[in-house]
């Protein structure tokens, strides 16, 4: 039932493109719907996942015998995390965007097969169809941030292309290597990932599949030093396209490290799990210490991306139990906070103030005018230190404690990351809402006021505080679906000479 | 078989004969009974004459079954050279639908006759494994090709770029005869099986090796390989734009499989080792020089393109270097069957994508010119062509669910698996992978113009016609559903391959 989620989104990206040319209401409305229907389906596929029960198969067809390969999809409880996480994502990027008048209907065309893309990589086992879905989700992005961006669009949508496309080329060599390797091995060709799984590929092969690999999907989940691209791109893309990329996106590259990557290649982690945990942790502070200079509003987030996707590196690399549970959680807790904060400053904030400069917003007492994009902001940026109660809390402190295990100066350092953390949201909430400066002569408030929150951005908000406190209160509802899928992927690097 | 009937030579080269009879027919309707109509009339008339032959000759490929080997190679027939032919035939089609609305020239019969005939040159070059008739067959292609280069005698351009194109092709030719010759002279034979078995043993000698390099330099001439590639450019642009899309697709297929078949048999036993620092001389080390020079400068040089039409040649030249691996994937006996099925997917999706990529040109041409300027706001100019266009641009640079990208990841998946022990030729598909990363990137130039720019103040709507909009919206199509199901085209070529044995 979870294949749904793809054909409900490409569907729905195909019927836009239909819509006659002024639809804008229309375009809106179905593509809500196709969101809406595609998150029903992943709530339905998490209630009804038996996490007793080990992957789900889904579909199974041969899809090109010449090359083995099969259209293979399934899951497990990490594959209906994350669709779960794309579906709120997903839902709540289209209430965000409610305000795009300029070629609707092709905005959330190339939305909802962005969208369809990222379903079909949580969903597939086959290692080509994966491949093909990562690929798909790779034009929409650029041509939605060139086309509806600000900033240097077209300059951060090429980067951003142009660096998913070498990350995926890097994915395309050791995939097509560890094809023929395998099938000489075995005498058994497949791109089946549970099969690939079992291959006894030579170290020496694995030295340099692992880290090729890693580091192609690693480009995309914002790897230090190969993280430029996201704070460019973030900050160039529409409110909505910042919340996919933070929140899904980025996501791909860490699912792709964890479930390509690390259980093709598990003799190859234990020869770089330390440089990884190096450059996760590299990037967790590099992340923040420069959100905390940065004077344009969305820099900080963007900058702050990719500090807490190194905690998910970070936790993928522990190898035990505890640290990579905490990184699935993360990945799905920094979804719903990144999309959060990049929805309140690109859409309550710069649609209405047209600026993200620190230093104006400052003078526009936003803490009166705006309060709901305040206290929102408020809850989404302590939700992301870390306060105890929201997602962020848990995951982090399960990697911490599993990091504490297998790389106990890294914790350290990844420790001193959360107190920067702390400073720069504190910075920017104090600076963006709560400033003193507000009361300077000239109230740019007082003479244009600005539009007042609407109700797309009210239901869109609540949804992601509401997911994020759900999680942090009761993480076992997510954590009873994850354990197990991590523990059968750990199960299997250990046959396969991961520590 | 060597007493054959004429009868069975008809049957055997039935599509042929009916090709050469439409173009016979063509020059005839047009100059007899159309000389005073309008030109669009004649065009129409022109046109239909040779798509019906070409739909006759399909016709017959896909219903006569016929397999022989004449007279030791001169005339080779099996499924998988009808299947090639098939493909050509297509090729010619959808020319032939793209250049009903041409107002380049008013010798409407001379040229349908010239891309029939340059049709019949590909189908003969397909259906030989003996050097002689691949000589003529490759003569009577390129002759055909030279004068529809500079068909626009109103356009310098065109002129310069039949003129360069004659030259250059002329002297690739003396090359590869000579190199023909002596071939002859160490093997004692022209086809392709005995002079493999007859040079068996000689090793490396080194006139072997200088006859070897002629041979590669006349078909590297044909395919704009690096660094014979200097006519492209200028051919693609100054050709009117159908005849430049006929040269990028049917010449293509036709000269790709021949020199194939030509290295895989002709030179089988020695292909050297392209092994990365275990080279070691033979046919394989110089494809995979010629691979990479490809890759490289075509890549590289499409990037500084203004105008669209040699960014596409460029771009040409930069797949000659991916379908190039495919030839090397064939290096392995046991594994030539593989190599072959990539290739001929390859060269069958790119004709297609690269037709379809001219025909959008041509749309384009029309408000004005080629260069990237003219596409700025086309996505709200004409939406329809511009889908087809991101379809044709997103599938040469290899995005799936698109035909370019399963061609590219079969082809890679065969060259590094021809020699699947030490991976041999990784080393050139990791090349291969971050070229057509560096592709992507004017790709989306072209696209960046269409869909982002917004159109100039003065920008018109194109005329487009019922005939283009439906030859694109097939062609499109054809990419689409090919990348998402390549089984429907991997499955017959994989049977024909069988069936021939090859």
């Amino acid at each position: 039932m979870l294949a749904w989620t793809i054909y409900i989104s490409f569907l729905g990206a195909g019927l836009l493109t239909l819509l006659p040319r002024n639809s804008a209401a229309l375009a809106r409305r179905l593509a809500l719907l196709t969101a809406l229907a595609g998150l029903a389906v992943a709530v339905a596929g998490l209630i009804r996942f038996d996490p007793a029960a080990g992957t789900r198969m889904i579909a199974d067809v041969p899809w090109i015998p010449a090359l083995h390969i099969r259209y293979f999809l399934a899951a497990d409880g990490i594959s209906v995390t994350l669709v779960l996480l794309t579906g709120l994502a997903a839902v709540a990027g289209i209430l965000f965007s409610w305000n795009i008048e300029q070629r609707t209907k092709e905005f959330f065309a190339f939305y909802l097969a962005l969208i369809g893309g990222v379903y079909g990589v949580f969903l597939s086992f086959d290692l080509f169809l994966l491949f093909v879905f990562y690929e798909i989700a790779i034009i929409p992005k650029y041509f939605i941030i060139a086309i509806w961006g600000s900033t240097r669009r077209e300059y951060g949508a090429m980067k951003l292309a142009l660096y998913s496309f070498v990350g995926s080329a890097m994915v395309l060599i050791g995939m097509i290597a560890a094809f023929v390797v395998a099938g000489h091995l075995t005498g058994h060709y497949t791109f089946d990932l549970t099969v690939l799984a079992r291959v006894p590929f030579p170290a020496s092969f694995q030295r340099w599949a692992f880290p090729l690999v890693f580091i192609g999907f690693g480009i995309l989940a914002g790897l230090w030093p190969f993280h430029t691209w996201a704070p460019t791109g973030h900050v160039a893309a529409p409110t909505a396209a910042s919340m996919l990329l933070a929140g899904v996106v980025m996501k791909l590259g860490t699912y792709g490290c964890l479930r390509v990557a690390m259980t093709l290649f598990p003799a190859g982690v234990t020869m770089w799990r330390t440089e990884i945990a190096v450059l996760a942790v590299i990037g967790i502070v590099y992340g923040a210490m420069v959100a905390l200079v940065q004077k344009d509003f969305k820099f900080v987030i963007g900058y702050s991306s990719v500090s807490h996707m190194g905690f998910v590196l970070l936790g993928l690399v522990t190898l035990n139990q505890i640290g990579l549970d905490g990184a699935v959680l993360q990945m799905f807790s920094h979804g719903i906070l990144a999309g959060l904060l990049f929805g309140v400053v690109g859409r309550m904030v710069y649609d209405r103030t047209h600026t993200r400069e620190l230093a104006d917003l400052e003078t526009m007492n936003l803490g009166r005018a705006l309060p709901f994009a305040a206290v929102t902001f408020v809850i989404a940026a302590v939700a992301s230190m870390g306060l105890p109660g929201f997602s962020g809390f848990v995951a982090e402190l399960q990697v911490l404690v599993g990091a504490w295990s297998a790389f106990p100066k890294a914790a350290i350092a990844a420790g001193v990351g959360i107190v920067i953390g702390v400073a720069y949201l504190l910075r920017a909430v104090q600076r963006a809402f709560f400033s003193d400066m507000a009361a300077r002569p000239v109230e740019a408030a007082a003479h244009h006021p600005l539009p007042p929150i609407s109700w797309p951005e009210r239901i869109g908000a609540g949804l992601l505080i509401a997911a994020s406190l759900v999680v942090g209160l009761y993480p076992q509802v997510l954590l009873n679906v994850i354990s197990p899928g991590v523990a059968s992927l750990l199960e299997a690097m250990r046959k396969g000479g991961a520590l | 078989m060597n007493a054959f009937s004429y009868l069975d030579l008809l049957n055997l080269l039935g599509p042929e004969t009916i090709l050469v009879l439409t173009s016979l027919a063509a020059l005839f309707v047009d100059l007899g009974a159309l000389r005073d109509q309008p030109l669009p009339r004649r065009w129409l008339a022109g046109g239909g004459v040779t798509a019906l032959g070409g739909l006759l000759a399909i016709l017959w490929l896909t219903n006569v079954t016929a397999q022989a080997n004449l007279a030791h190679g001169i005339l080779v027939v099996d499924p998988l050279t009808q299947l090639v032919k098939v493909v050509l035939v297509a090729m010619l089609l959808f020319t032939v639908a793209l250049s009903l609305r041409a107002e380049f020239t008013e010798h409407v019969g001379e040229y349908f006759c010239l891309l029939l005939l340059a049709t019949v040159g590909m189908m003969f070059l397909v259906s030989s494994e003996d050097v002689l008739t691949i000589f003529v067959a490759l003569e009577l292609t390129s002759l055909s090709l030279y004068i529809l280069t500079a068909f626009n005698k109103r356009s310098l351009v065109s002129a310069e770029a039949g003129l360069k194109y004659f030259l250059f092709g002329g002297v690739a030719a003396a090359f590869t005869l000579f190199g023909l010759s002596l071939i002859y002279g160490l093997a004692g034979s022209t086809n392709l099986r005995e002079i493999a078995t007859n040079l068996a043993g000689k090793g490396t000698d080194p006139l072997l090796m200088v006859a070897l390099i002629m041979v590669v330099m006349g078909f590297g001439f044909k395919i704009a390989a690096v660094p014979f590639h200097l006519w492209a450019p200028d051919a693609y642009q100054g050709a009117p734009t159908p005849a430049a899309a006929l040269i990028a697709s049917g010449s293509k297929v036709a000269s790709f499989f021949v020199f194939a078949k030509v290295m895989a048999l002709g030179f089988a036993g020695i292909e050297g080792n392209g092994a990365w620092r275990q080279f070691a001389p033979g046919w394989v080390p110089v494809l995979a020089t010629l691979a990479v020079a490809s890759m490289l400068l075509g890549n590289l040089a499409a990037i500084a393109q203004s105008s669209v039409k040699r960014l596409l040649a460029y771009s040409a030249i930069a797949h000659a270097g991916y379908m190039l691996l495919g030839l090397l994937a064939m290096s392995n006996p046991h594994r030539r069957a593989d190599g072959m099925a990539a290739l001929v997917y390859y060269i069958t999706t790119y004709g297609l994508t690269t037709i379809g990529a001219f025909g959008v040109v041509q749309i384009v041409e029309r408000t004005g010119g080629d260069s990237l300027e003219n596409f700025a706001g086309f996505s709200r100019r004409a939406p329809l062509v511009a889908v087809c266009l991101m379809v044709f641009m997103l599938s040469l640079a290899g995005i799936p669910p698109l035909a370019g990208f399963f061609g590219k990841f079969y082809l890679f998946t065969a060259a590094a698996g021809a020699e699947p022990g030490n991976l041999g030729l990784l080393w050139l598909v990791i090349f291969a992978i971050a070229m057509s990363a560096v592709s992507l990137y004017y790709y989306l130039q072209v696209l960046k113009r269409a869909f982002v720019a917004a159109p100039a103040e003065a920008a018109i709507a194109p005329v487009v016609s019922f005939m283009e909009r439906l030859t694109l919206a097939l062609l499109a199509l054809a990419v689409v559903v090919l990348g998402a199901l390549p089984a429907w085209l991997l499955g017959p070529i994989a049977d024909a391959i069988k069936a021939a044995g090859f």
